[in-house]
């Protein structure tokens, strides 16, 4: 078997693995990046609008743009990198023998192993697929998760049909209803089960509207018609649980069903190496982004799914830098002994990341990253501990495609430094209430 | 229209930020155009931008001859009119570019005369 040894292995090249492994080589310390795939680049090579960049680079670029940036690095920097490589099995250090070891597997070398002090999850997110969702009827051809479509169309030269229904209103299947316009086919409608569309707003406007695409919201597809290949699907209207109004049925005749609902960290490999997962199916991390297995970090959409790819970069050298400072100050100590603060989603808050607070660091700045449950307007975000409320801030439009991203230092904002949890929430203010009133 | 003889011609969503400010574009009966319901400066200059003049960046593939991949993504290298982008993603599918190709090389120069060249939007090596 080839062995490899590294000071970081970093597990996936999209946006967040380039930027991690170029912060941890510009230290001067040793990376390599496993990528599955047959380039570098990760799902920004597929992603050929535009919109990319305007935080990390103050420009708007595409996709493809945007990761040859890194790549181009990548190459200056001569980082190691080995492609069409999977890596089906993470274990951790022990106390006598730190190094943490991969094994991969690739068609050049058979199966490698790879020693590496420290490990950055960066392996992304996947799309719920049909069986997630359990939509009634046959199994004909003709069905495809959004991102699966505008991976055919934008790199593989394949036009997966010539008429679509949309399902769900991600932000990929949003902009996928522009681009097949573009190439000539029709777009039927964008069918969405919730009151509202649950990707940008941006999108909605200049990919549904601007061509006159139908946005169907409160229906969902509750049956597939075709046999050997999809001839049309059925869509109902639902009540607010989810359920189907009886005498709301439209058919809808197309060739093709694209799926856009929803994204989950992919997160197999990291589960099986006996790291915790919290509710989104992200793994459990501390505040420097390390995982409950010492020296394993994580960022980027295997963390938390976001809506912009320069978040995924700023994220991701931050874990790369916690990487270096694992690996020169701290590799074998536990910042983790002094205790830690658990960090609660409350009314209105989905998850919290990150998911627990080292007491040894709450003097430094934090960074909260969290999303609602459902839109509102003028709302109050509160951080509370066992006394109550530490901190405050109004806030005028809240939306679930919006990621909240909050810089707090709680030693300053008062925290209690022998509370045990923080529980963040998103209200409605208080004035609201007495107007209404 | 209940309170003055203006009409609203048209109802554009702000995008500029998430609160998606509806703003309407009235007419008086002399055709002064003037600009309601934006709560910024931003959201006015987009609604007189898209009222006046739609711009858009093109974003499309065009085929590679004997390329590591079948395609390459290109774009416009400045937005150009939105009335204009059917005609132009037609000009770019009927057009093919030998690899190899660098980010940034201008593939079609002034497209339909526009003043925006299309360029491609990342490197593309040639087939092994």
């Amino acid at each position: 078997m080839i062995k490899y040894e590294t000071d970081v292995a970093v597990i996936g090249s999209g946006a967040a693995g380039l930027a991690a492994a170029v912060e941890v080589k510009k230290a001067g310390l040793g990376v390599l990046i496993l990528e599955r795939d047959r380039e570098l680049g990760g799902i920004t090579l597929q992603c050929i609008h535009n919109g990319f960049g305007l935080k990390e680079f103050n420009e708007e670029l595409t996709g493809p743009e945007y990761a040859q940036r890194f790549i181009n690095e990548v190459h200056k920097l001569q980082i190691p990198y080995e492609l069409d490589t999977m890596v089906i099995e993470i274990k951790p250090g022990t106390p006598e023998k730190q190094y943490k070891t991969l094994i991969a597997i690739n068609k050049r070398e058979g199966v490698i192993n790879i020693q590496a002090k420290a490990v950055i999850l960066a392996m992304g997110c996947r799309e719920r697929p049909r069986g997630a969702i359990n939509i009634p009827g046959f199994r004909p051809s003709g069905i495809y998760t959004a991102g699966q479509a505008q991976r055919f169309v934008n790199m593989e030269g394949w036009l997966p049909g010539k008429t679509y229904v949309i399902l769900g209103s991600g932000d990929i299947g949003m902009i996928m209803a522009r681009r097949l316009t573009w190439e000539g086919c029709k777009v039927k409608a964008v069918v969405e089960i919730l009151p509202y569309v649950s990707g940008l707003l941006r999108n909605q406007v200049q990919c549904l509207e601007d061509y006159d695409i139908p946005l169907i919201t409160n229906y969902t597809v509750t049956k597939i018609h075709g046999a050997n290949r999809i001839k049309g699907v059925t869509i109902s209207k639902v009540d607010r649980n989810f359920d189907r109004v009886i005498g709301t049925d439209k058919f809808i005749e197309c060739d093709t069903l694209l799926l856009s609902v929803g994204l989950i960290p992919e997160n197999e490999l990291t589960f099986n190496a006996g790291a915790e997962l919290s509710s989104n199916n992200g793994p459990i991390v501390d505040n420097n982004l390390e995982t409950t297995i010492e020296g394993v970090f994580a960022c980027g959409n295997v963390l938390q799914v976001h809506d912009l790819v320069d978040l995924v970069t700023a994220e991701a050298k931050r874990a790369g830098n916690y990487a270096i400072d694992y690996i020169n100050n701290r590799y074998g100590n536990d910042t983790k002994k002094n205790g830690q603060i658990k960090c609660i989603a409350g009314e209105n808050v989905n998850y919290v990341k990150p998911d627990v607070i080292n007491k040894s660091d709450i003097a430094k700045e934090i960074i909260f990253t969290f999303r609602v449950r459902y839109p509102d307007r003028r709302v109050l975000i509160q951080f509370k501990d066992e006394n109550g409320v530490i901190y405050k801030k109004k806030k005028i439009y809240v939306i679930p495609s919006e990621m909240i991203e909050l810089n707090l230092n709680l030693e300053e904002i008062g925290l209690n430094k022998d509370c045990k949890r923080i529980e963040i929430e998103v209200i409605p203010r208080p004035e609201v209430l007495i107007e209404e009133d | 229209m209940e309170e003055s003889s203006q009409s609203v011609v048209r109802v554009i969503r702000c995008i500029v930020c998430p609160t998606g400010c509806e703003i309407q574009v009235k007419k008086n009966e002399s055709g002064d155009i003037s600009f309601e319901g934006y709560t910024c400066k931003r959201g006015l200059e987009y609604a007189q931008q898209e009222y006046y003049e739609p711009k858009r960046i093109l974003t499309t593939t065009m085929r590679v001859q004997n390329g590591f991949l079948p395609l390459v993504p290109v774009r416009t290298d400045v937005p150009i009119l939105k009335d204009k982008l059917e005609e132009a993603v037609k000009e770019i599918a009927v057009k093919q570019i030998k690899a190899p190709i660098k980010a940034g090389d201008i593939l079609i120069e002034n497209i339909l005369g526009s003043g925006a060249n299309i360029i491609a939007s990342r490197d593309l090596s040639e087939i092994q």
